[in-house]
């Protein structure tokens, strides 16, 4: 057992448990969404990508560009929280709400295939 | 990716920033989120407010880096100034670590070099141009670096030392040229180095080293096999080895001396005429003394000695060796000694001799032999070894007659070799002639140029060297005459500055100094001496059809569709009219 592979693999999967949890619970009902997990999700999918970084194989590459689009989609998420709450000041309304859960469900969905190919990967290995 | 790529550096730079990056994010995230939980001051109805996420990520931006405009959007409780305050100091480790780890990469080693030798691969692929693959820039690649430039060539450099390279980037050449510092002995650094480029003509292996130039050597054999391949070396087993695998061209300095030594005793004009017409660009070749007949001294019997006593005795000369060490070769008349006193100068019969040899490996005692003999026998013919090009000046104020510097003699023959590859042939029938024709040829020829040295080209009639010659010969129209073709396109159409001095045609033999009347065939290689602006205008004839219309006829083509049309009717109306 390798220390630098626990942590690898614990932040890829806790990146997308958390993007999960943030993304279930009905689209439009902010109560169903916490801000904390949304911070914690883009925390947490930030040091998986730079724990990416640096690997010239293939599957690294994969890694890397997955981990991006989640960080992307989730911190474009976040804007649109910052942007209806302090400068539209609309509050978060049921159209807000669906537009950020649903830009973390497609952060979730990178985070999935990140989960993939980290399994695909550990299942080539046979050791 | 193979191995053949270079290390790309991004990569390096992300890998070695992994920890700090994760640091920064890791204070950042615990800052951020302590300030959304601390309570901050009550408002106007008493409540207890909270710092949101947004305002928070604000907040600690500016005050993360340092620019700090102060409380926003309230001033702030005393339980927010506490955790603020630790945020500071985080966050100043924080970036202390980063930059920290940052300088410490840019002034690593390896991080150093993987930049230069990605650089370097870059601008070696970038280039369009025909370059030469020099490795090693010591007092020969230097020589060989400033000819290719000045003949308009683009040369990539290899070279292990550091200071050389630097040395390098200080010269002025007219172009850049692209130098790694590297040991050229590795087949990896030779493919960054363009050894597979389409562009590369040639590889030039000049090292100190002869182990390195054997490397160089097998690696162009092998990964290159049509490109030419020129090797210093220095010792017989080197040369053997290379032989042995069939490099094209191996260039020991000594051995090359040796014949120059042999040719000047046998044939002065044709040792002058080789000198003249292989120096390096923009030099001046003075005519030497002739090396006498009679007895010689040499000192030192080393592998230089050992060429030089050959080219003698070949000579039927007698020769009278001076060496500290006992006699290896008894068949030699040899004095057990030091040169560079007069006692064994004066035993060796100094006296009665017409030249000395100063053959030793160290310039110091070179010098001090022949300035000793010289003043026992003011006649002498001296031919001098200069071992490090350091001490120029030293052998420039002796002004001997012959002086041996490896690094030029190098040079000398690798330029003849790349730039104008039908000069070995004619080279070798020079050598091969009699005085009398090599004399009569050197006169005409320095008369003519002068004894500066002069441009020395190969032309091919074939479509991409001479596409306007060869579109006329395919036409079948006219026989074309050597000396129609060597007339300038001005008015008069005056004679080119220029001579053929050979002629090779596929399934004759070499023809030496073709005349005027020599008629010229599609895929006949000539060579050519003359002056810059000859080559030049020669080349313009061979390229452009209106020019070769004018040099052969005198009269100017109108160029264009139209104009030609309204030609031919003028031509054929004053045929019809008269």
């Amino acid at each position: 057992m390798n220390l630098e592979k626990v942590i690898f693999g614990f932040f890829i999967v806790f990146a997308a448990t958390l993007n999960f949890g943030f993304f279930i619970g009905e689209i439009d009902n902010p109560s169903h969404h916490d801000i904390y997990e949304l911070f914690a999700a883009i925390v947490v999918n930030l040091i998986a990508t730079v724990l990416k970084f640096g690997d010239r194989t293939q599957i690294g590459a994969i890694h890397l560009a997955t981990s991006l689009v989640a960080d992307l989609q989730l911190l474009a998420a976040a804007m649109v929280w910052g942007y209806a709450v302090h400068v539209a000041g609309t509050g978060l309304t049921a159209g807000v709400m669906s537009s950020i859960v649903s830009l973390s469900g497609g952060a979730l969905f990178a985070n999935v295939i990140s989960v993939v190919i980290l399994i695909a990967e550990t299942i080539m290995q046979r050791r | 990716m193979t191995s053949s790529t270079p290390t790309s550096t991004i990569f390096l730079v992300l890998r070695r920033l992994r920890t700090p990056l994760i640091v920064l994010i890791l204070i950042f995230a615990l800052s951020v989120l302590g300030l959304t939980l601390v309570p901050g001051p009550p408002d106007a109805n008493g409540v207890i407010q909270r710092l949101s996420f947004f305002h928070s990520v604000y907040f600690f931006s500016y005050t993360a880096t340092t620019i700090g405009f102060g409380e926003i959007p309230y001033a702030f409780s005393e339980q927010q100034r506490l955790w603020v305050t630790l945020c500071i100091y985080l966050s100043v480790i924080g970036w202390a670590y980063t930059l920290g780890t940052v300088f410490a990469m840019l002034q690593d080693k390896n991080f150093l070099n993987a930049v230069a030798v990605q650089r370097f691969a870059r601008q070696v692929r970038s280039l369009r141009e025909h370059f030469f693959l020099v490795c090693g820039y010591g007092e020969t690649g230097r020589l060989i670096c400033k000819a290719l430039d000045e003949l308009g060539y683009r040369a990539v450099v290899i070279e292990k030392d550091e200071t050389k390279v630097g040395d390098l980037e200080l010269q002025s050449y007219s172009a850049d040229m692209p130098a790694l510092c590297a040991d050229a002995g590795e087949p990896d650094t030779l493919l960054f180095a363009g050894l597979n480029s389409r562009y590369c003509r040639g590889v030039i292996a000049l090292t100190n080293d002869d182990s390195t130039n054997l490397a160089v050597a097998i690696a162009a054999r092998l990964l290159a096999p049509a490109l030419p391949a020129l090797c210093r070396a220095e010792h017989a087993e080197t040369v053997n080895n290379m032989a042995s695998f069939g490099t094209r061209h191996i260039i020991n300095p000594f051995e090359q001396f040796g014949e120059y030594m042999a040719l000047a005793l046998h044939s002065p004009a044709a040792y002058h005429l080789l000198l003249w017409l292989t120096g390096l660009p923009g030099t001046t070749v003075t005519r030497h003394r002739d090396p006498p007949v009679g007895k010689w001294v040499l000192c030192g019997y080393g592998s230089f000695g050992k060429v030089m006593t050959e080219a003698l005795e070949n000579a039927s000369l007698p020769v009278t060796i001076i060496d500290r060490s006992p006699p290896v070769d008894p068949a030699h008349h040899w004095i057990k000694g030091d040169g560079t006193g007069a006692d064994a100068l004066a035993a060796a019969g100094i006296r009665e001799a017409v030249g000395i040899v100063a053959a030793t490996g160290n310039d110091v005692n070179n010098l001090s032999i022949v300035v000793t003999a010289h003043q026992m026998n003011p006649g002498l013919f001296t031919v001098l070894r200069q071992n490090q090009v350091a001490n120029r000046a030293l052998f420039d104020a002796f002004e001997s007659d012959f002086t041996m510097v490896p690094s030029e003699i190098v040079a000398h023959e690798c330029l003849a070799i790349l730039t104008t590859p039908l000069l070995a042939p004619f080279l070798a029938a020079v050598r091969k002639a009699d005085d009398a024709w090599a004399e009569a040829l050197l006169q005409d020829v320095t008369g003519r140029f002068g004894w500066d040295v002069p441009a020395v080209w190969s032309v091919a009639i074939n479509i991409s060297q001479a596409p306007s010659v060869y579109r006329l010969l395919m036409r079948h129209e006219a026989r074309l005459k050597l000396g129609d073709l060597l007339r300038a396109p001005v008015t008069g159409r005056p004679e080119l500055a220029c001579r053929a001095l050979l002629l090779l045609r596929e399934g004759d033999p070499p023809r030496l100094l073709p005349d005027a009347d020599q008629e010229i065939l599609l895929g006949d290689q000539l060579l050519f001496v003359g002056d810059e602006t000859a080559r030049k205008e020669l080349g313009l004839t061979l390229f452009n059809a209106h020019t070769l219309n004018y040099v052969l006829t005198g009269l100017d083509s109108p160029g264009g569709l139209v104009w030609e049309w309204l030609a031919a009717r003028r031509r054929a109306k004053d045929a019809a009219h008269g």
